[in-house]
């Protein structure tokens, strides 16, 4: 690591240490509240093996070390396990972010084999009935299997659920389905309003009573079952009244590489206008994150508005995410409208209201009468 | 959960799921866990690369006494120890 090569840079800034690789954006499930951009079927061609294995190798030469393989579902890809092992030669440590679909033995083995660190398996639901309604799919059982696969390879067991209105009053259900399993760590991730998620919005807000309920169920559950099983929690941000540091600022930590070699700051930060995010087909992964103007756009704080740029809480969370800045306000240099000190704050507050009508909280939603948009190639290339 | 009893003839080891390696890119040994990261200061990467699980604490500590040519470690090992073990970093096999 003795090269320098940029030498009249100040305040360089540090290595991209997170990367993240979107290998494909087939998924074989069809989440309402998945952050993949609606107009994925319109993407071009996915990298190949060979690009994939440069772009690791690139990155990891800059002082990348965390790994995630992510989608799309990974394990779609036919090269995942060619993937992994390279990763693993390399040095990171590798994170495997699935549905489990199409996770089998001969697929686990290998995945070991190649040196595979930690595996995530997303949950929809504690039942098979919101599970795969939530999923569109029929997949309860096959996680169940994949599940007990995960602890017989010695994995740690972690559980990914996505909470959102649909599915939020069965936070003890599904930490009860978490330890029936055996899991180590359960995390019951807030949806997020991004892509597929920010479309079907309306249908996917809990109310702020269903949150605190769900906060109180996960606190006394905590406390019951102590350390045999870790709970997070990841407050959902449009009950907050400060935005969440995202992404510890665009350009900072995160590297995504999108399945078509898109470069981007963020997972979802390819809808921000105005701005050319390179392709590692084009460019080295060196050039894409010292060199590019998308890259350097959100960097420091020449960027921001007010109140962001006289605010003191600035250094801390970044005026909060240039995405959700975008998609409320139409300006992503605008404060994240999470935050009580921006002027566009009350578009939160009044999505939140409208989350409080007549039926939110009921114990049993009937999720049938909610006409959401399933994420699906035919749905991405025809309703949006 | 029953705390592991601690003493200089244990032999702790990084726990599953962790691993320790050094970053030339952040000029630190780093520890790496499922989706993150701990940077490490000089000493404590010093005692953990240390931690294979068949060195005892007691003959660590003077391996780290000998390679810095100072004395008197034994008890800020032992604190990082139980520090780690705390953290989960580091477990005392049994």
């Amino acid at each position: 690591m003795a090269e320098n090569p940029v030498v009249n840079a100040p305040a360089r800034p540090g290595p991209p240490l997170w990367l993240l690789l979107e290998l494909t954006y087939r998924c074989p499930l069809h989440c309402a509240f998945c952050y993949n951009p609606t107009d994925f079927a319109r993407t071009a061609a996915e990298l190949g093996t060979d690009d994939w294995l440069r772009v690791l190798r690139e990155a990891r030469a800059l002082g990348a070390v965390q790994l995630g393989l992510s989608g799309g579902e990974p394990l779609t890809r036919d090269d995942l396990e060619p993937i992994v092992a390279e990763a693993h030669r390399l040095g990171f440590y590798t994170n495997l972010i699935t549905s489990g679909v199409g996770l089998d033995d001969a697929r686990l083995h290998a995945l070991k084999k190649a040196g595979l660190d930690h595996i995530q398996l997303s949950f929809q639901d504690s039942t098979r009935q919101m599970n795969d309604f939530l999923s569109s799919t029929r997949t309860f059982d096959l996680k169940s299997k994949v599940a007990a696969l995960i602890k017989q390879y010695d994995y740690p067991m972690v559980l990914n659920v996505v909470l959102h209105r649909l599915n939020i009053d069965h936070v003890e259900e599904i930490l009860d389905m978490a330890l029936r399993l055996g899991a180590d760590y359960v995390e019951l991730a807030n949806t997020q309003y991004y892509g597929w998620a920010w479309h079907n919005r309306e249908q996917l807000l809990p109310s702020r009573i269903q949150v605190e309920r769900a906060e109180q169920t996960m606190k006394r559950f905590r406390e019951r079952v102590g350390s045999r099983m870790q709970i997070y929690f990841v407050v959902p941000d449009y009950f907050e009244r400060r935005p969440k540091a995202c992404m510890n600022g665009l350009g900072s930590i995160f590297l995504t590489i999108a399945p078509d070699g898109t470069a981007l700051p963020c997972h979802a930060a390819r809808m921000l206008p105005g701005l050319e995010f390179p392709n590692v087909r084009g460019a080295s992964i060196e050039e894409i994150w010292y060199g590019s103007a998308s890259f350097n756009h959100f960097r420091g704080d020449a960027w921001m508005k007010e109140p962001c740029r006289s605010c003191p809480e600035k250094a801390r969370d970044f005026g909060g995410c240039r995405c959700q800045a975008y998609l409320l306000t139409g300006d992503a240099a605008n404060a994240d409208p999470v935050c009580d000190l921006s002027p566009h704050h009350h578009l939160v507050t009044e999505a939140v209201a409208r989350a409080e009508r007549p039926g939110a909280g009921a114990p049993r939603p009937r999720p049938e009468e909610k006409p959401l948009v399933f994420r699906s190639v035919r749905n991405s290339s025809i309703r949006m | 959960m029953n705390q592991p009893v601690i003493a200089a003839s244990s032999r702790p080891a990084v726990a599953r799921g962790f691993r320790l390696q050094w970053e030339a890119a952040q000029n630190a040994h780093v520890l790496l866990y499922p989706e993150g990261m701990i940077k490490l200061n000089t000493s404590a990467g010093e005692i953990l690369k240390r931690c294979d699980g068949a060195t005892s604490i007691a003959d660590i500590t003077a391996d780290l006494e000998r390679a810095f040519a100072t004395s008197n470690l034994s008890e800020d090992v032992m604190r990082f120890v139980n520090m780690a073990v705390e953290k989960q970093w580091l477990k005392i096999p049994s």
